[in-house]
């Protein structure tokens, strides 16, 4: 069953929370991961394999790369559940 | 026809740990005009504060001479008493004969058997467990492993990947006979599907057949940052686990933990994978020291005995991880406390 985006983003601020620890209020579709979250790339790599436990997708190295903000995070999980 | 071989194995373990580390200390300040970078940003990202870095007339084997004559004299034993030496360099700049046989004729050692391996940062862990073979088989006595590295002659100070990471440095253990297991199980293996994560680019014959083309320069170490981290972090916290439940341990009964010294994030999340206890002493010499391939291990171990004198003879999970990409994991007993100084 595909995933919705709100439950899809829901855990990702869980996730992100956990690895940056920052506050979820601030985590929104349009935050970009290293200039707002406080994730840099090694972070990002954290946040992407809790992402593959979480929903049961595959994120290749490639895609992490084009991953700039959390929308784009989301999307790709949608698409790809 | 019947070939004889004595099949009566005798334990090894590990003798002694030397080490070298180069009088030049560089810090993070030194680099960072050049790759657009800051102190802060590299330390966030490695833990590296500073780094040792061989001047231009110290060579690899100059580095190896001092680390393996300070191992076989804590060990109370003479270069001579040497009859094998595993040498895991990938920063040897011939491709022969062997810095093996160029560390000999330092030791003043003619006739010991002597090879270098090629498994970049898991080097040590990988001459580990053939030097423990050897002396378990009564193939060698007395075995000196050497990790020793100038990365600084294949790194490129304008690579804003890896200008920062990398560093020089010697380490040396001697394996010998002991009364009782002083070395676990090995597990180790490779991934070569990644095996383009780290490498160093171009080939020589490439370099030759290009000279002068911009693009083209000098065989430097290039990483694909992300790609190693994931695979240092999720696939090798299993590894090491393994290795310490085929030593009969658990993350509870274990003393210490001496992980190359890649970059101190991935030390971080090892010791969190792994769930390792507070009770765990972990090596950190990767703030001082930077990366320094196979020669981390070694120089980490020597560094955490001079802080912790009281862990000689305690148990450490050694593990190294790198280009290939490869891994080796074993469980040692650290080295007593030296017969020398």
């Amino acid at each position: 069953m595909a995933l919705t985006q709100d439950a899809v983003l829901a855990g990702i601020k869980e996730i992100v929370v956990e690895v940056a620890g920052i506050d979820a209020g601030i985590i929104a579709m349009d935050k970009k991961f290293t200039d707002d979250l406080d994730v840099d790339s090694l972070s990002m790599v954290e946040v992407v394999v809790a992402a593959e436990e979480k929903f049961g997708v595959k994120i290749p190295d490639e895609e992490v790369t084009k991953m700039a903000t959390v929308g784009d995070a989301v999307n790709f999980i949608v698409n790809n559940s | 026809m019947t070939i004889a071989f004595n099949t009566d194995p005798q334990n090894a373990r590990i003798l002694s740990v030397g080490a070298y580390r180069p009088a030049r200390s560089v810090p993070n300040s030194e680099l960072v005009d050049r790759i657009e970078s800051s102190d802060e940003w590299i330390q966030q990202r490695t833990g590296i504060e500073s780094r040792r870095i061989a001047d231009s007339d110290e060579s690899l084997i100059d580095m190896a001479t001092a680390s393996s004559l300070q191992a076989i004299s804590r060990a109370g034993l003479k270069p001579e008493d040497i009859d094998a030496v595993i040498f895991a360099t990938i920063s040897y700049p011939f491709q022969a004969p062997s810095a093996a046989t160029e560390l000999l004729t330092r030791l003043n050692n003619s006739t010991a058997a002597a090879f270098d391996i090629s498994a970049a940062c898991a080097g040590f862990c990988y001459a580990v467990a053939l030097a423990n073979d050897m002396v378990r088989s009564r193939n060698a006595t007395n075995v000196l492993v050497v990790g020793a590295e100038k990365l600084s002659d294949f790194t490129d100070p304008d690579d804003r990947a890896t200008a920062f990471i990398f560093a020089d440095g010697a380490g040396s253990v001697v394996i010998g006979p002991s009364q009782d297991v002083g070395i676990g199980p090995t597990v180790w293996g490779a991934n070569s599907e990644t095996r383009d994560a780290i490498r160093l680019d171009p080939s020589y014959l490439e370099y030759k057949k290009n000279p002068g083309k911009a693009d083209l320069g000098w065989p430097n170490i290039n990483q694909q940052g992300q790609t190693v981290f994931r695979w240092a972090v999720y696939e090798i916290a299993p590894i090491a686990l393994r290795a310490l439940e085929a030593a009969g341990l658990t993350p509870e009964t274990l003393d210490v933990f001496i992980p190359h010294q890649a970059n101190d994030r991935i030390i971080d999340s090892l010791v969190k994978s792994m769930k390792l206890p507070d009770s765990v002493v972990v090596a950190r010499d990767i703030r001082t020291s930077g990366n320094t391939s196979s020669a981390s291990i070694p120089l980490a171990m020597d560094a955490l005995l001079a802080e912790r004198p009281d862990l000689h003879g305690k148990s450490a999970l050694l593990v190294g991880f790198g280009a290939g990409l490869v891994y080796a994991g074993q469980v040692v007993e650290l080295p007593p406390v030296p017969k020398n100084k």
